[in-house]
């Protein structure tokens, strides 16, 4: 049977560096079970024989802290066959206290001295002989970061774990009278705890640990005798059993390290380079604007516009996964002979849209023309072979235009006359200087510019560049080749591979996020956001460090949740996941900038109100969940080490992003896929499984089962099917909500995608409102179903790493109901508030969004709940 | 005195911890006992926490924990 080793030791004590070095990549990564606490296993030196267990990272073995009792109930119940306990050379005072500790649970055990490297450069001494000798264990001094020794050390464990050696008696580190009253609670417990951990069992009982006690099943009789012997240790040293034992480990210590450490004269008094680091970085005047500096470094790096994230994200859904790219520094002019010569590609793409928007118009409005009169049943569907040359000649198109993306309106007409860039250079809008530059751009089309259209085939990207057809291009040409039929070549492109570009699409904006967390975590600043940040984010219930997982939020939400992971304490985390997704997102803000464009011309300020609620949300769901059941509470103690800077090795912070990754990858994609995947199945087909595609969404189950949920919605405005189905195809990617809307709408009056849906949020306004307040309340429904889809539970993405991260099924519901509860109370109390300023009474909706508004000032504005009992 | 009313470049031995539970043991755990040498080191930018130096290393504790140590002199 493979030997389990446990590593253990202090945060920052290099235990990561060693693991990593120990196991290669034969790790794997996940949360010890029910909680969140990272558990990282792997084989050492890829022996199957030897497993290597990485332990969180303690100070102690105390019952009060998650890690801790984590590492306890490993050591304890799971019994590793060694422990392979790593300890920092320049930190030993502090790091010799949890190894007097783990000696005490009689498991065999090989302490490693860490960063030797550092210690004789600082020109200490350090005799192992004689710690080992004090605490009965081997010691070996290793530098994990210069590989020296650390493999030496695990295999001295493995081999004293095959051996099954007893190991050698625990030290005995405690004044007469303390060992006296252990003695006698190992008598009272004897035979009901394994024989070798019997003194961890009888220190923790005289420390009055009340898991050890409920535990071992220890009655209060029983108790009581014990008590005794407890109480007079107490009065004797005048001091509470945990303190006494505390002080004694200290003090057993201090005469340890006197006698085995030489330190050199010349450091004692020098200070530390981290020291003059710190009087820069946490610096009064400077810290804030430092910290602000490293945001916004991490910012452009990741999600900024023409940041290395973004671009690279661009790059791998459209180029990569998608269509295809060119590759860098090979694009140039065409250079084929064509109608394209000449051209950029990008103009030439422009060039091609406006030919073919021309060709499909004027090709309506001939069919148009050609049914005219006709009977149902002889009635033209598509462009005959021989086109009637004069019905064609009296056939226009007018006002053809191309749509913008984002907005669905036409686009701008461009143009460079001079007098245009003149203006343009002198950074004024170029409206108005006579060219018409701005302005949508709109023209005719009659049956000689349709011939002249027709001509245009879409530009062929290999003329532009050295091009490389993407994945999904490829997958597309493979089906065609194969000659599938449309169904099943859908269901795989756009379905099955749909879903998977859907996971990989966010690997670089992950990785880069990660990359600059890792390297922030391992040189140390990490440790000093959160003594920065503190004081202004514990107020409502959030730790220093959340503001990373907020800010990462502006650009993406799913980098950010999986941010979180840099908060130490639990439940700190579990707040900020649930809550950093409320910042509108990149996503989100394409819905955004489409619902301005459309809607809220004049309202200026719109974008900035929705960071404005997100902000609020956050601050006032922190207050209101700090007051809850499920995270009220003693507050957590903030006494947290500031560790020595350093700077962080390639290697280490690779390895630190990789693991990310991968946990992303297999673990969220392992969510993420099949529902991608279904709710593209819903969107394009219909109950009887016949494929319906984009035009035929009306028809599709998402529409029907739009219908079933509609009702949910009335409340807030939307309450029909197409609000219902772009809501839910949200939940793909949050800008699915602007294009669906697109599509459902596209069966109203008007010309233009924007037309439609402006036309689509008139259709929703009840008959109580009055003719003159109309438009206004189509508005108020675009506000509404806006702000319900930017505060909902974020896209399915993010919600599948909010489930990882939260570490419990329940958790997960848990952030989604209240994602959920939010997003929902704040569309309502929007609308129904509307609708009666706007002179519809006060109806049962109406006092039901009050209600809940008060509900939630209740949750915000209640006293705190009384700390738990002690 | 407590470990919260001393100034930034200041030292003392620690007299007496107030309090109990979690918050006190993980202060011990951190090595701040009876006897310890602890001397403050700055003070955040916001006002708190503090960070102060003991047994040779660098730690941050708010001014709440910090106000349930007790110094000599």
């Amino acid at each position: 049977m493979a030997v389990k080793i446990a590593l253990a030791g202090n945060p920052n004590s290099g235990k990561t560096t060693l693991f990593n070095a120990l196991t290669g990549s034969s790790q794997y990564v996940g949360n010890w079970p029910g909680v969140t606490v990272e558990k990282k296993d792997g084989l050492l030196g890829g022996d199957p024989e030897t497993v290597v267990q990485d332990l969180p990272g303690i100070y102690s073995l105390s019952p009060y802290s998650l890690e801790e009792r984590v590492s306890r109930k490993y050591l304890v119940e799971e019994k590793p066959d060694a422990i392979l306990n790593i300890v920092d050379g320049t930190n030993i005072e502090r790091n010799l206290y949890l190894s007097t500790q783990l000696a005490e649970l009689g498991i065999p055990m090989v302490m490693a001295v860490n960063m030797m490297d550092v210690v004789r450069k600082n020109g200490d001494k350090i005799d192992f002989a004689r710690i080992g000798k004090a605490l009965g264990c081997e010691v070996a001094g290793i530098s994990a970061l210069k590989k020296e020794g650390g493999m030496e050390a695990a295999l001295k464990a493995a081999s004293l774990a095959r051996s099954g050696g007893k190991p050698k008696e625990a030290p005995h580190v405690f004044s007469g009278s303390v060992e006296h009253a252990i003695a006698h609670i190992e008598e009272t417990i004897q035979g009901r705890v394994p024989s070798r951990s019997i003194r961890w069992f009888a220190i923790k009982i005289f420390e009055r640990d009340r898991e050890v006690i409920k535990d071992l099943g220890i009655g209060v009789g029983e108790m009581k005798h014990l008590e005794e012997h407890i109480r007079d240790c107490e009065k004797e040293l005048d001091d509470d059993a945990e303190s006494i034992i505390t002080n004694q480990r200290y003090e057993f210590i201090k005469n340890l390290t006197g006698n085995a450490i030489a330190r050199s004269e010349a450091r004692k008094n020098r200070a530390s380079l981290s020291d003059r680091i710190d009087r820069i970085v946490t610096n009064r005047i400077l810290a804030l604007p430092i910290f602000v500096l490293a945001l916004c470094a991490m910012w452009w790096l990741a999600v900024a516009e023409n940041g290395p994230g973004t671009i690279l994200t661009d790059w791998a859904n459209d180029g990569f996964l998608g269509d295809g790219w060119h590759v860098p520094f090979t694009t140039h002019e065409c250079a084929a002979d064509g109608k394209y010569k000449g051209m950029e590609f990008e103009d030439a793409q422009g060039v091609f849209a406006r030919k073919d928007v021309s060709k499909s118009k004027w090709e309506e409005a001939y069919l148009e023309k050609a049914n005219e009169g006709k009977p149902d049943g002889e009635k033209l569907e598509e462009m005959p072979e021989e086109i009637d040359e004069a019905v064609a000649k009296t056939v226009v198109a007018k006002g053809v235009f191309v749509e913008d993306e984002e907005t669905g309106e036409p686009v701008a007409k461009e143009c460079d006359c001079e007098k245009c860039s003149a203006v343009r250079e002198a950074g004024e809008e170029c409206e108005g200087c006579g060219c018409g530059c701005g302005e949508p751009e709109l023209w005719d089309v009659d049956y000689a510019a349709y011939k002249e259209a027709a001509e245009w085939e879409e530009p062929d990207p290999s003329d532009f560049g050295v091009w490389v057809p993407g994945i999904g291009a490829l997958i597309g040409a493979g089906l065609e080749k194969a000659g599938v039929g449309e169904t099943v070549a859908s269901l795989v492109n756009d379905g099955a591979w749909g879903g998977v570009a859907t996971v990989l699409g966010f690997v670089p904006v992950i990785f880069i996020v990660f990359l600059f967390l890792a390297f922030l975590e391992d040189c140390g600043y990490m440790a000093r956001v959160a003594f920065i940040m503190d004081r202004l984010f514990r107020k409502f219930g959030l730790s220093g460090k959340s503001f990373i997982p907020m800010i990462v939020g502006k650009g993406c939400g799913v980098p950010a949740v999986m941010a979180a992971r840099t908060i130490e304490n639990e439940r700190d985390r579990r707040m900020t996941v649930i809550l950093a997704t409320f910042i509108p997102c990149g996503a989100k803000t394409v819905i955004i900038a489409m619902f301005a464009a459309l809607f809220f011309r004049e309202q200026w300020w719109i974008a900035a109100l929705m960071d404005v609620i997100g902000i609020a949300v956050i601050v006032l769901g922190g207050v209101a969940l700090k007051k809850s059941r499920a995270f009220a509470g003693e507050a957590a103690p903030f006494v947290m080490e500031l560790p020595a800077y350093h700077m962080p090795t390639l290697g280490g912070i690779w390895r630190h992003t990789w693991t990310r990754l991968k946990g992303y990858m297999l673990k969220a994609g392992l969510i993420i896929f099949p529902a991608c995947v279904f709710l593209w199945f819903i969107m394009n087909f219909d109950f009887k499984f016949n494929l319906v595609g984009e035009e035929g969404i009306d028809r599709s189950m998402l529409a029907t089962m739009g219908g079933w949920i509609a009702w949910l919605l009335a409340p807030l405005g939307f309450g029909t099917w197409q609000g219902a189905a772009a809501s839910v195809s949200a939940e793909i990617a949050k800008e699915q909500a602007t294009a669906t809307l697109g599509l459902v709408a596209a069966n109203m009056d008007g010309v233009s995608t924007a037309a439609h849906i402006t036309n689509l949020f008139g259709s929703f306004v009840p008959a109580c409102v009055p003719e003159v307040s109309k438009a206004a309340v189509a508005k108020l429904t675009a506000l509404s179903f806006m702000v319900f889809n930017l505060f909902i539970p974020p896209c399915m993405v993010a919600i599948a790493v909010t489930f990882r991260e939260m570490g419990s099924k329940a958790w997960g519901w848990f952030a989604v109901a209240f994602q959920l509860f939010v997003g929902y109370v704040l569309a309502m109390s929007i609308y129904q508030i509307g609708l009666l300023a706007n002179g519809c009474g006060f109806g049962f909706w109406t006092g039901a969004a009050v209600l809940a508004d008060l509900f939630c000032l209740w949750m915000v504005f209640r006293p705190a709940r009384k700390a738990a009992a002690e | 005195m407590t470990l919260a009313e001393m100034r930034p470049g200041s030292a003392a031995k620690v007299a007496r911890l107030r309090g109990e539970g979690a918050v006190k043991r993980r202060i011990m755990d951190m090595g701040i006992t009876k006897g310890t040498e602890i001397a403050v080191r700055r003070v955040a930018p916001l006002g708190d926490p503090v960070e102060v130096t003991v047994r040779g290393y660098e730690l941050s504790l708010r001014k709440d924990e910090a106000a349930k140590i007790e110094m000599e002199g």
